[in-house]
């Protein structure tokens, strides 16, 4: 035996396991959920981070200079960022109407 | 040290697309993981929201390898894997992520195993307060007066103090924290991260469905809980307990937030405020986990005095 990490034979497959692997869109484009879109106005941001941190769904999104964007595919629309917003620099804007 | 949030790195940190409600504290929670411990981090998920956040196979939506497994012996499975990764020399993190039954009812006898073993794993329990997969039923973590579907007048006897009963067996890293606060979460994970031996992190997360509260509202409830004292962040290292800096400027009760501003907000609370007998007792249960708190940290302020 070398090193100190025990030898453990690879075991025999019996049968193949139902694995599922990570990616994006696993329920659908989510975007088609939302009532209110989130509208960023970038020249109140202060590139604080804090709706990027907040989002729970990671669709806020940091270009290179740290001001942020908002992936619309996959945006649910709960408000979490308006809220946190301390500049209230992002209004939500119910969907549907003129753009 | 503090964290810089410019410092992290631009990517994804979850799996956006996945079946969670709009504003859930689960998918925030399992955000914040990543961007703490990054990759090498499996998973141990017993069910709950978290089982069906992930989706229907090919996809999962949840941005880590997980596996799922039956309430009762999620801490188990997450020891056996810790001592596994451990044979094969790999350094890979175990954590296991659990919703407050799956810690403080269905799970605990695993989880107080796990304890006393003190196996190598960091736990997770996310205690969003009901049993919110299956229907807001109520668990053992569900506080006083809370209304869920099977206590439709309000829960008639108060929250378990989860955390004060796992720091009782004697484990090298208790710690509480929430979604308000990430930063602290993430600190106090990454802490976790360099001690060996068992560590609990109980991470308070309010749920929008159950709790009747409006998504947006996710962030500000659950620093509200803080700060009106209704949920108290601490930790307990190694024999030393200390109030982290979010709640120590709330010793004073004076201090505090009025505790109707957190309750107005949820309407799983509307038959509290109404009842001012129910008030009181929700006030005295939340004084007596200060009561508690405040014993450990004269208590267990300097260990190194004692010695």
């Amino acid at each position: 035996m070398s090193g100190t990490a025990a030898v453990v034979e690879k075991p025999k497959t019996y049968w193949v396991a139902p694995i599922s692997y990570p990616a994006p869109a696993s329920s659908g484009k989510t975007g088609l959920w939302r009532t209110e879109r989130p509208v960023i106005h970038l020249e109140k941001c202060v590139k604080c981070l804090y709706c990027w941190l907040y989002c729970p769904e990671d669709t806020i999104l940091r270009r290179e200079d740290d001001y942020v964007y908002v992936d619309y595919d996959y945006c649910k629309g709960c408000g979490i960022c308006a809220a946190v917003c301390p500049t209230n620099a992002i209004d939500m804007v119910p969907e549907g109407g003129e753009s | 040290m503090p964290l810089r949030l410019a410092d992290l790195p631009r990517r994804r940190y979850g799996s956006p697309g996945n079946a969670a409600c709009p504003g859930c504290p689960e998918t925030m929670g399992l955000r914040y993981v990543k961007m703490a411990l990054g990759d090498n981090v499996v998973l141990v998920i017993p069910a709950g929201c978290s089982s069906v956040i992930q989706g229907i196979r090919p996809k999962s939506g949840i941005n880590f390898p997980i596996l799922n497994i039956v309430f009762a012996s999620a801490a188990s499975a997450a020891s056996g894997m810790s001592s596994a990764f451990e044979m094969l020399g790999q350094d890979v993190k175990v954590v296991v992520w659990a919703g407050d039954g799956g810690t403080a009812d269905i799970g605990f006898q695993a989880l107080s195993g796990a304890a006393e073993r003190n196996d190598d794993i960091i736990y997770i329990c996310v205690d969003n307060e009901a049993y919110m997969n299956t229907g807001i039923q109520r668990s053992g973590l569900t506080p006083y007066g809370a209304w869920t579907t099977t206590t439709w007048t309000g829960k008639t006897e108060p929250k378990k103090p989860l955390p004060f009963i796992v720091l009782a067996h004697n484990v090298p890293y208790v710690a509480t924290a929430t979604v308000g606060y990430p930063q602290d979460f993430i600190e106090k994970l990454r802490k976790a991260a360099t001690i060996r031996g068992f560590k609990y992190i109980h991470l308070h997360a309010p749920c929008p469905v159950g709790w009747r509260f409006d998504p947006s509202l996710t962030a500000k409830i659950a620093q509200l809980a803080v700060q009106t004292g209704a949920f108290i962040l601490f930790e307990y290292e190694n024999g030393r307990f200390r109030l982290s800096p979010y709640s120590g400027m709330y010793r004073d009760p004076k201090r505090r937030v009025p505790l109707e501003e957190y309750l107005k907000l949820q309407g799983r609370f509307q038959t509290v405020l109404k009842d001012p007998q129910k008030l009181e007792m929700l006030r005295a249960e939340i004084d007596e986990m200060w009561r508690w708190a405040l014993l450990l940290e004269k208590g267990m302020a300097s260990p190194e005095l004692k010695k």
